[in-house]
């Protein structure tokens, strides 16, 4: 037990916790949005495209965290402009998402032949975040803050009831951009610390488990960031306890609290409908 | 030029890549036309975990994939009725594939190359025994699908009257999800776990556009599959980039003016 205490002490570990509950919260607060605009498959779409952002950043020795976000924001621009016609495009989405990571494979095999790289960029290397990062991180997570904190009625306004907001004189074009530019900075924070592939356990699962036990807002959004924090410490904790990877616990906390929100909502209200369907929700459609 | 062709890896990838272009091609419309393409990526994560575990026990990936993927697209052809309210659900059990599989490697201790191969394919170095698989199951698959072509069909474009018809939707929607479950698992040798759209959906995608006509949309899909993972396959092997680039790039080059310059269904 000593010794896990002198390994919680050490200053990798301190930037690990201080980086990972920043991003924790602000990809909960994020994710609150996400759910409800029945976004989640463009958030997924979004990290695979940092991924070609990730590596190219390393065949040209820049700053990770810059590759993705530059990669993610002009990707998330393109489809915050598109709004209106990404909804429901799971095929054109996919074919996107496709090619971006058929670059990152290219750009990784220029960049290095090895493999365990491109592990730590696919499953999270918040263990061995660098110094620059954190500062880089500390700076993106405070500025999503406050532009949330400041566009946060109208958001949710044209959130929940776009025609009403647009009717009512909300810029609800602008916000989309805005928020999906605040998305793409958020998942590269996020592929710090849970990799390219596992986004989706900080910044959909503690939301859509908030979801599933409350309708009030400021409530989701606090058992959001709440479950998001404690899916983050859980997993740095159980990582340092026995070498297993962050991201595994991350996943895994964050899927079974799921699932058991899921349940815990069936059973005190069995009859009412469960997802808060978007007036243009994300669905699988044929084309 | 051609003097790669006297290789027997060679050989082997293109024999392997055929098979898997072909079933690709074929389930992929239904995959499009069923709006299943989300549960096919899905099944590739799942899939990720399936044969990182089988890595880490020490069998053949193959086996892993196989194992995972079947009983997934099982458990999907049963408990989700509606996928659409499902995007989520899929989403988390994805997530949590994937967080298995990034355990077993990393328990698996070193060859991340295996890893990385089954992430974003390994088709220049498919073994004997994978070719053989491959084959055996691809032509199974065919033959399957083959035989379902019309109910199948049937049950896609209309399942309510189908089934007054006496079509078994159910149990043809669930059979159809194990046939994808196999082909995600073979596709995964040649373009990984990653990439799955490129080869699955890409082309029938591109082909559904372009014909409306069943027949003619798969026979245009399985043609295109099959050019993409030729061409992918020479031109990696006559270069040194990966074969699962030049794949993902083709069918992403061919989709995008096709889904431009045409109108909707």
């Amino acid at each position: 037990m000593n010794n896990f205490i002198d390994l919680v002490q050490q200053s990798f570990v301190e930037n690990a916790f201080m980086a990972g509950t920043l991003i924790a919260i602000v990809s909960a607060i994020i994710g609150y949005f996400v759910v409800l605009r029945a976004q989640a498959f463009a958030a997924h779409a979004l990290s695979h495209i940092g991924f070609a952002g990730a590596t190219l950043a390393a065949v040209l020795g820049i700053s990770g965290l810059l590759g993705m976000s530059g990669f993610t924001v002009a990707a998330a621009l393109g489809m915050g402009a598109l709004e209106k016609r990404i909804r429901g495009r799971d095929v054109e989405i996919g074919m996107i998402l496709s090619f971006a990571l058929g670059l990152g494979v290219l750009f990784l095999r220029w960049y290095t032949n090895s493999s365990s790289e491109t592990v730590s960029v696919l499953f999270g290397s918040i263990l061995s975040v660098t110094h620059a990062d954190i500062i880089l991180t500390l700076v993106f997570g405070i500025g999503t803050l406050v532009i949330l904190a400041a566009i946060f009625r109208p958001l949710l306004f044209s959130s929940i009831d776009p025609e009403v907001a647009e009717a009512r004189g909300v810029p609800i074009k602008i916000l989309s951009i805005l928020f999906m530019f605040l998305l793409a900075i958020t998942v590269a924070e996020a592929i710090q610390v849970v990799g390219v592939l596992l986004v989706f356990a900080l910044i959909v699962a503690p939301a859509a488990a908030a979801q599933h036990l409350t309708r009030k807002p400021f409530s989701a959004i606090a058992i959001s960031v709440a479950l998001g924090v404690a899916f983050t410490w859980g997993g740095l904790l159980l990582a340092l306890a026995t070498s297993w990877p962050v991201s595994f616990y991350i996943a895994t906390l964050a899927a079974l609290t799921y699932f058991i929100a899921v349940r815990i909502a069936h059973f005190a209200r069995p009859h009412a409908h469960a997802t808060h369907e978007h007036p243009d929700g994300e669905y699988i459609k044929a084309t | 030029m051609f003097s790669i062709f006297q290789y027997s890896f060679i050989q082997n990838a293109f024999l392997a890549g055929t098979v898997v272009a072909i079933v690709g091609g074929f389930v992929g419309y239904f995959l499009v036309t069923r709006g299943l393409t989300f549960a096919g990526e899905a099944l590739s994560h799942i899939g990720f975990a399936g044969a990182a575990a089988a890595l880490f026990v020490g069998i053949d990936p193959i086996v892993g994939l196989l194992t995972f993927t079947i009983i997934a697209g099982i458990a999907i052809g049963i408990f989700g009725k509606d996928l659409r309210e499902e995007d989520i659900n899929i989403g988390i059990v994805m997530t949590l594939a994937l967080g298995l599989g990034a355990l077993f490697i990393s328990l698996y201790n070193g060859y991340a190359e295996q890893a990385y191969s089954i992430l974003f394919g390994t088709i220049l170095g498919i073994s004997h025994t994978d070719v053989l698989v491959t084959l055996i199951f691809g032509i199974g698959t065919i033959a399957i699908l083959v035989a379902i072509f019309r109910p199948l069909l049937f049950s896609s474009a209309d399942p309510e009257v189908a089934e007054a018809r006496g079509v078994p939707v159910r149990a043809l929607g669930i059979l159809f999800l194990v046939l994808v479950a196999v082909a995600v698992s073979m596709s995964v040798q040649v373009v990984g776990v990653l990439l799955i759209f490129t080869l699955l959906v890409g082309p029938a995608a591109t082909a559904i556009r372009l014909v409306h006509n069943p027949l003619g949309a798969v026979s245009i899909s399985i043609a295109l599959a099959l050019a993409y993972t030729w061409l992918g396959i020479f031109l990696a092997a006559t270069g040194s980039w990966p074969v699962t680039f030049y794949i993902a790039t083709i069918s992403f080059l061919v989709y995008l003016p096709v889904r431009l310059l045409t109108a909707r269904t």
